[in-house]
């Protein structure tokens, strides 16, 4: 399979999910300026600082070329991953719900911490068991997910909630502890904390993170890599 | 009225000999540039000599010392004089590296001072087309009881992890002290770390005649127009106003740049797409002084001259004066040399990544910097005039006889309780866990990091032939000040054993000397003993120093800044899997201390906390043997396996390591302090045992052979046992014992700043 990770004037960790993604497949980057994807099977939409996060994390990164494609892609049922700052994109997009509000310490973190699978039966996590804890690094200042509680419930009902903090985890303050959700057809997820970064013994921490790709591999191929 | 033009007013008069002073030249340095000129310099020629005479780009005070440092070695790439130094690696690949300071901008305005201090420093990594791939940073404030302390830290902090956080480039260490004498001069001093294949560099050197000027990036606009915003004073000309509102708000006009860092990750996205390219003949980021400084040193180091066109110049406003043109220090911009028939294609790169980019002048065979305005000649300059020929100066050194620093407030007794101080220590604002400070920093983008903050003594990055990069940057003020030569050299130790920890050995060092102003005897004599102790260390470790900055005049009313020589250094280890750790994470394993570590008081971190005055000057200690024992160590860590953990013992000694290593790794330990420690009188040798400070120790923990092993080549004396949930210490009769939690919850003190 092909994954291709979106570029943006201001993306940070394209290549590190362009690394990530290989591992388990094909990767090749798309530009932010072209509608071609190039035939990939599954779209990753990395974290940074697209555009500069001017007006809004995510906010002019939407309107981008790639992102029409990408929109179309999504509704034909293909795998989009959006990682951090590519989350905030795809709730721009209205492609996920919710939003992604400055965290409650106004700060930038960046901190080891530990996700609790919330739903283990996505394309995105089926590679994980139900309620496993995975340690990934989250690095954000606009990471506080937030939706009203009739959303919360209804995510909640359906699955939508893929990824929690674990108990004390919760490094921005997001409602319910929410770390990553997908959308009513499981075919695009997005989450706070960088699985891409959690591929490696030696600088990742852990590779707890290469579950999200070995998962999208399974759900694309029917076997993991 | 009617408003003259400024090219019209620039014409009618001629700046005096007083606009020269208050630009910040002598009278004789004004002489000087009428005599190099044949004539009297006009407005845009004045302002462009008095940028490059200042301090800050000629070193006009620190010239002739800093040529006393050893800059030589087989591994050196690039030296002093490029854009950053740089030194070659296994595989390859070289490693560019330089420390900078903007000290100045951030106490006025810490945020945007200290997010342009990265952004300057990043530039000249790429500059001489290395990928950015680290960012490591060095601060000082006043002590954190101050309001005005704590604003400019948190400020600053921001700042810092704004450009760096935003331009993808991790911030993978660093250091802060607190210290009075720099509650009106704060420190901001950023390391940039890049790495390059050896053929990709690019020297700033213009050449080839007829080849073309490019400016790349943003646009200029009036900021940063420092002390030359004088000129713009309406008595200049004796014109009057020039309709651009009146010239008091010109004068205020701010001088601290604003950064962009998106724009910043453009150009450094589109410098290095180009560099790839191969279609830079040379390449010069704009900083201090903007046009005026990249323009002569580009045509100084290629000996040619060059021609431009501040028309050409894409602007950010409108009616902006030629020499306003060459001086603004607007962020994000980068100029580069380039052969006609490639300039389409650099333009069009500049294009895809939604920069501006315009062809401004040309290289010439005169050596000249002539400056054109509309076609228009507005200033013509010998380039070695402008470079070469500022005036140096000698310093006229005196040691102070009289301390120049009060101690600070005592907190504790002289006789103090053991344990009352080991737990003050841990929470002192120069000990604590820094790590509410570096986690706003993103230190994992690049997907590199090997040792993260507070995992090893210093930052770890992984390369691709599996070796590894290690990168550490330290100076503690006080006991430079203390002793200036003595504590240089042990600033330039504490880097080297912060690396022999990782297990890496010292390929090259950069500086910042910071210090206050050398046109005193007592500041020049801190400055010169300094350098020499700079000079002597380096060459002890076989060490070039491949890059640096100087930054003096950093005092106040209230006094100097501690002489602050900050030390960068950037080694190398083998193996990237056998990269040290500080912290004890075996329980069983012995624990040893390494070295020949002989702690002392003297300016000591507990004589601070007890009111102390600086003593004057430092223990002696036997350099050669202190550089044995940090290369026994990194070859123990190199080894693998045996060895678990390294720590070098610095600030608030033996105990306060100790300490350290438990916390970093969540065990306890139990230690007894060997006799040859414990010399002295009884309860102030215990006091001195475990808390003094000095060069030259090491706290390792591993398997009794590792121990055994390291003993052939260094003094390895026990200590004790890892393991449990609590420290215990005895050192002869004193005994105390401390939770891993009262530890943590005194080393957290820090946090509390931040909310």
């Amino acid at each position: 399979m092909k994954f291709g990770v979106v570029r943006f004037p201001g993306s940070c960790d394209e290549l590190d999910a362009l690394a990530a993604a290989g591992l388990v497949g094909e990767a090749q980057l798309l530009w932010h300026g072209e509608r071609d994807l190039h035939g990939v099977d599954a779209v990753v939409v990395p974290g940074g600082f697209s555009y500069g996060d001017y007006l809004r994390a995510g906010a002019i990164a939407r309107f981008s070329l790639v992102m029409e494609s990408v929109v179309q892609f999504a509704r034909e049922g293909g795998l989009v991953l959006g990682i951090c700052n590519g989350f905030q994109v795809l709730c721009e997009a209205k492609l996920l719900p919710g939003a992604l509000l400055v965290n409650r310490d106004r700060r930038f973190v960046c901190r080891q911490v530990d996700l609790e699978v919330a739903n283990a039966a996505t394309p995105f996590t089926s590679a994980c068991s139900p309620g496993e804890l995975l340690s990934i690094p989250a690095k954000h200042s606009w990471g506080r997910f937030y939706a009203d509680d009739s959303t919360l419930d209804a995510l909640e009902r359906s699955g939508q909630v893929v990824l929690r903090y674990a108990a004390g985890e919760n490094v921005n303050g997001s409602a319910r502890d929410i770390a990553g959700v997908c959308n009513e057809r499981a075919n695009v997820f997005g989450l706070m904390p960088h699985p891409e970064h959690a591929v490696d013994e030696l600088s990742g921490g852990s590779l707890d993170g290469l579950k999200v790709f070995q998962s999208m591999h399974l759900a694309l191929e029917g076997a993991l890599a | 009225m009617i408003a003259a033009s400024p090219a019209a007013r620039e014409q009618s008069a001629l700046p005096d000999v007083q606009d020269a002073i208050a630009l910040g030249l002598t009278a004789a340095e004004y002489e000087l540039v009428c005599a190099k000129q044949g004539r009297r310099p006009n407005v845009l020629e004045l302002a462009m000599y008095s940028l490059l005479w200042s301090e800050h780009c000629a070193y006009k005070h620190s010239k002739r010392l800093l040529r006393t440092l050893p800059t030589q070695g087989a591994q050196v790439v690039m030296g002093p004089g490029e854009n950053a130094g740089a030194v070659e690696l296994s595989g390859g690949l070289v490693c560019a590296f330089k420390v900078e300071s903007h000290n100045h901008p951030s106490a006025v305005e810490p945020f945007q001072g200290a997010a342009t201090g990265v952004g300057g420093i990043v530039r000249d990594i790429f500059a001489i087309g290395a990928r950015p791939i680290a960012v490591l940073d060095s601060l000082r404030f006043g002590e954190p009881t101050s309001a005005r302390s704590r604003y400019l830290l948190d400020e600053a902090v921001a700042g810092i992890a704004h450009y760096g956080n935003s331009i993808g480039v991790p911030t993978v260490g660093g250091e802060v002290y607190f210290e009075d004498p720099y509650e009106q001069s704060c420190l901001i001093n950023v390391m940039a770390v890049g790495l390059a294949r050896r053929e990709q560099l690019v020297r700033s050197a213009a050449s080839g005649e007829g080849n073309v000027l490019v400016l790349l990036g943003a646009t200029t606009g009036r900021d940063g127009i420092g002390g030359a915003s004088v000129l713009a004073s309406s008595e200049l000309g004796g014109a009057g106003e020039d309709g651009e509102g009146d010239s008091d708000d010109r004068d205020m006009r701010p001088t601290v740049q604003v950064g962009d860092p998106f724009a910043e990750k453009k150009v450094l996205e589109c410098t290095l797409e180009l560099l790839d390219a191969g279609v830079l003949v040379s390449l010069q980021d704009l900083g201090a002084a903007g046009l005026t400084s990249a323009v002569a040193e580009m045509a100084a180091k290629g000996s040619v001259g060059v021609e431009l066109d501040v028309a050409k110049v894409p602007l950010r406003e409108p009616g902006m004066a030629p020499w306003e043109v060459m001086v603004s220090e607007s962020q994000e911009r980068m100029l580069c040399v380039v052969a006609p028939a490639d300039v389409p294609r650099v333009l069009d790169c500049a294009a895809k990544w939604e920069i501006g980019g315009a062809a401004i002048g040309r290289v010439t065979a005169d050596a000249s910097v002539r400056v054109l305005a509309g076609g228009q000649l507005a200033g013509e300059m010998p380039v070695a005039a402008l470079v070469d020929e500022c005036p140096l100066y000698d310093l006229a050194p005196q040691r102070p006889t009289a301390p120049l620093y009060r101690p600070a407030p005592a907190q504790l007794a002289a006789d103090c309780d053991p344990r009352e101080a080991l737990l003050a220590l841990l929470k002192s604002p120069n000990l604590s866990s820094r790590r509410a400070l570096f986690e706003q920093y993103d230190c994992i983008v690049q997907s590199r990091t090997v040792r993260r903050p507070e995992q090893a003594d210093a930052a770890v990055l992984a390369l691709p032939d599996g070796s590894a990069l290690a990168l550490s940057i330290d100076c503690n003020g006080r006991r430079v000040a203390a002793d200036p030569r003595r504590g240089t050299v042990e600033a330039v130790l504490e880097c080297a054993a912060n690396l022999a920890c990782a297990g890496a050995l010292p390929l090259g060092v950069t500086n910042n000397l910071n210090f206050a102003n050398p046109e005193k005897p007592h500041v020049a004599w801190q400055l010169s003993e300094s350098v020499r102790g700079l000079a002597e260390a380096c060459t002890a470790l076989s060490l070039p120093v491949v890059g640096g900055n100087v930054s003096l005049y950093n005092e106040s009313a209230a006094g100097p800044i501690y002489p602050t020589p900050v030390i960068g250094m950037a080694g190398e280890l083998p193996d990237a899997r056998h990269a040290g750790r500080a912290g004890f994470w075996r329980a069983g394993d012995q624990i040893a201390l390494v070295g020949p570590f002989a702690p002392s008081l003297a300016a000591s971190e507990l004589a601070k906390l007890q009111g102390l005055a600086l003593p004057d000057g430092l223990p002696a200690f036997e350099l050669d043997t202190v550089i044995g024992a940090q290369a026994a160590v990194r070859e123990a860590v190199r080894a693998g396996g045996l060895l678990s953990s390294a720590h070098d013992i610095a600030e608030g000694g033996l105990a306060v390591a100790v300490a350290e290593c438990c916390l970093a790794g969540g065990l306890g330990a139990s230690v007894e302090l060997p006799a040859v420690l414990l010399a002295g009188e009884r309860s102030a040798g215990a006091l001195q045992a475990l808390f003094g400070e000095g060069p030259g120790g090491f706290v390792v923990s591993g398997e009794a052979q590792a121990l055994q092993r390291l003993a052939g080549h260094a003094r390895v004396l026990a200590l004790g046992t890892v393991g449990g949930e609590e420290l215990s210490l005895a050192a002869g009769p004193t005994e105390l014992r401390l939770s891993l939690q009262e530890l943590g919850v005194a080393h957290g003190a820090l946090a509390e700043l931040f909310w």
